[in-house]
């Protein structure tokens, strides 16, 4: 017996519990559910395939030789760049996969007949993509390396997509169709979640200065936005739809400015209220958190109102602020969704059509990339807080 | 020379300082004492208004301290309290240099201020000019917060119990420190403590606080000697007032001209250390030394016991 094989046996013995979940859950989706639908148009229900039926032999066996080396790793591997690499691998091996079905199952100039991933897909999916997280949870990049990380994947996706190697899958046919409209939609959302949330920090910045300089006003101006946010989203659309409806006839110039009951005006409103707690009350939760003695010795020594604010309060408080900004971006995109209900558009317009027409290809055009933004800004701000924080202690 | 004039401050009804007058002298530290809530902060932020008083006025100089803007005002004054109040997101150069940066000092100039601050403070530039505060230790970063409160060179500089939370040790060391830097800048110190052992050992006058009150400010062999009040010998100590005073004597003061046997004693030491070292060594007399090492005279214990007696 080598020395190695004695270092390297107990290692593999020791079964990883999460590991053993996912490999398992995997080892299951693998098999019995089906890798892809195939579907003679976009609204019938499918006709199941396994991942041996909709793909040419090599290529079936080449993606479950990755899988299984995957879930090796994922049972007995501890080290976490090697579980890191057989996750990523294993995902690169499904999305090919899943791509190659559809180019195999489509009939050559036939638009009608649609190859969706199926439930064996998106359970694999997810299997590796926890074992990914998981992974990289355990390495504890810093925030440099976790922003590269997500700009490496979304350059990946991006040339993928480019690439057209996705072109025949339902999802990216029903993108084909509604190019135009995708792209108007993305804009909405985007604009709709970042506009709120500027307009909120513009507000909510300042009002939680007060609360923190007048103690007096804190419970009752947080209480009051907290009272907001237990409002349900539809309820507040609806709510809003009356006061707007009439300022739209009673001030032209607001109707002008596209001001109506229905639409993007009560969508950004709705979404601008909600924004207001999470970055006012994390605003006070930061000033409090500057130490009392810095900032009298910085009045002691003649900085005026002002500079101990911008040069001292706001700089230390900036970590527990932007952490009140990153719930609520990542709140307003998810929030934005259901803006498409009363017209505000957005991505959720995919959504709720897809829901209508029962079409879940449209469903998933528009929900992929909601969920897609919102973690990429959950990602970043997380890093720029940890970066600012890091700085400060 | 600061002259507080009839200082008074109330919140609502509560008077929290009563009237005070005292004129401080240049180039002298006064030291406030008091019991817990007497008013002696409240007195020292109105001179730098900090707060601003209800009635009375503060003269530096000659000068009323309302004829210019609190908080340029506050820029000539230093100011250091406990605690430090260091900024934990900038670098130690960059705290001591805030008031050079508030006056438009150019950057060479503050930078050359910066680096002789750290020295006289025994803070190696090349180590800790970079630094941040958490990185220091506890005296480290009170020795920062008052070289960053003497940056601009200030006249008069107010300290609220800047020694208060550092060990017997290092406070002793602060102490020490702060009387050679006061000799080096010619600096005028106002500063609060609790503590009586620090008031003694630092002021040149104590003033002395109850209830918002000014009771004595003097000397602090005359509030050993002659307290105006009966408040003013409990502050002061009334068990152990003989070796107060002798410890406020050096024997280079007290030296007897002439020769005499005995173990050698420092002429900056105290009669109170003189004493215990003769009691301890079982010796009657001693040489007093200067530092160079020529002999300044003698001292024995009669006549340090004779200057531990009032009058
Ligand atoms: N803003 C304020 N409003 C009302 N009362 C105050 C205010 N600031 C201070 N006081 C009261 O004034 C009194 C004197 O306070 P001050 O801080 O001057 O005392 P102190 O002698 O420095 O006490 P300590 O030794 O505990 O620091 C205290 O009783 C305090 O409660
Ligand atoms: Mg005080």
């Amino acid at each position: 017996m080598s020395v190695r094989t004695a270092l390297t046996v107990p290692r593999l013995r020791r079964l990883d519990p999460l590991g053993a979940l996912l490999a398992g859950a995997g080892a299951v989706a693998a098999v019995f559910l089906p890798f892809v639908v195939l579907k003679s148009n976009r609204i019938v229900p499918g006709d199941p395939r396994g991942l041996l039926d909709a793909l040419p032999a090599w290529g079936a066996l080449g993606c479950q030789a990755v899988l299984i080396c995957a879930a090796i790793a994922a049972l007995g591997v501890s080290n976490a760049r090697v579980r890191l690499g057989a996750a990523l691998l294993g995902v690169a091996a499904v999305a090919l996969a899943v791509a190659a079905a559809g180019d195999a199952l489509t009939p050559a100039g036939n638009k009608v007949v649609r190859v969706a991933p199926g439930a064996g897909f998106w359970v694999l999916l997810m299997c590796l993509g926890l074992m990914a997280t998981d992974a990289v949870t355990r390495m504890r990049p810093g925030p440099g390396l976790r922003v590269l990380f997500l700009a490496l994947s979304i350059v990946v996706a991006g040339l993928a997509l480019a690439h057209g190697t996705f072109d025949h899958l339902s999802v990216m046919r029903e993108y084909a169709v509604n190019a135009d409209r995708f792209a108007r939609e993305a804009r909405q959302h985007v604009w709709l979640a970042l506009g709120s949330l500027a307009a909120a920090v513009l507000v909510a910045l300042p009002i939680g200065i007060l609360c923190h300089r007048v103690p007096r006003l804190r419970s009752g101006v947080l209480g009051t936005l907290n009272v907001i946010q237990t409002i349900p989203a539809i309820a507040l659309f609806g709510i809003l739809m009356v006061p707007l409806a009439a300022l739209a006839a009673a001030v032209p110039l607001a109707a002008a400015l596209g001001i109506r009951g229905i639409g993007a005006a009560p969508a950004a409103v709705a979404l601008f209220l909600y924004s207001l707690l999470p970055i006012a009350a994390n605003t006070v939760a930061g000033l409090k958190r500057v130490p009392r003695a810095a900032v009298e010795a910085a009045r002691g020594m003649g900085m005026t109102s002002w500079q101990i604010l911008t040069g001292i309060e706001l700089i230390l408080a900036l970590p527990v602020i932007l952490t009140g900004i990153r719930i609520v971006l990542v709140q307003n995109i998810g929030m934005v969704t259901v803006a498409a209900l009363i017209g505000g558009g957005g991505l959720g317009t995919f959504v709720f059509q897809g829901i209508g027409q029962t079409a879940i290809d449209l469903v998933l055009l528009g929900a992929i990339p909601i969920v897609a933004l919102a973690f990429s800004a959950a990602v970043v701000l997380d890093a720029l807080a940890e970066v600012l924080d890091r700085a400060r202690q | 020379m600061i002259s507080v004039e009839n200082l008074s401050k109330q919140y609502g009804a509560t008077t929290v300082v009563d009237g005070v007058s005292m004129v401080i002298e240049r180039n002298s530290i006064t030291v406030i004492v008091g019991t817990s809530g007497s008013g002696k902060s409240t007195l020292l932020r109105m001179i730098n208004r900090l707060i601003e008083p209800t009635r009375g006025r503060v003269l530096i100089d000659g000068h009323d301290t309302t004829g210019e803007p609190a908080h340029l005002l506050r820029r000539r004054i230093g100011y250091a309290i406990q605690g430090h109040g260091l900024f934990p997101h900038r670098t130690v150069a960059e705290n001591i240099a805030t008031v050079p940066r508030l006056l438009g000092w150019d950057e060479a100039r503050i930078r050359a201020r910066v680096e002789e601050l750290l020295l006289v403070f025994q803070l190696d530039p090349g180590a800790y000019a970079g630094a941040f505060p958490h990185q220091l230790s506890g005296g480290q970063q009170q020795r920062v917060g008052v070289a960053r409160a003497l940056a601009a060179e200030p006249a008069v500089l107010l300290m609220d119990e800047p020694f208060g939370a550092l060990d017997p040790i290092i406070r002793a060391k602060a102490q020490d420190d702060l009387l050679d830097i006061q000799r080096r800048f010619g600096t005028t110190i106002v500063l609060v403590t609790h503590d009586m052992d620090e008031a003694f050992r630092l002021g040149d006058h104590v003033a002395v606080m109850s209830h918002g009150r000014l009771l004595q400010y003097d000397r602090p062999a005359v509030l050993l000697t002659r307290p105006a009040d009966p408040f003013v010998s409990r502050m002061t100590g009334v068990s152990d007032r003989a070796m107060r005073l002798l410890s406020l004597t050096t024997a280079g003061e007290a030296a007897l001209p002439g020769v005499s046997e005995g173990p050698a004693v420092a002429a900056a030491a105290s009669l109170r250390e003189v004493l215990s070292e003769l009691l301890w060594r079982g010796a009657d007399s001693a040489v007093v030394m200067d530092a160079d090492g020529t002999r300044r005279g003698y001292l024995t214990i009669a006549a340090i016991l004779e200057r531990g007696r009032p009058g």
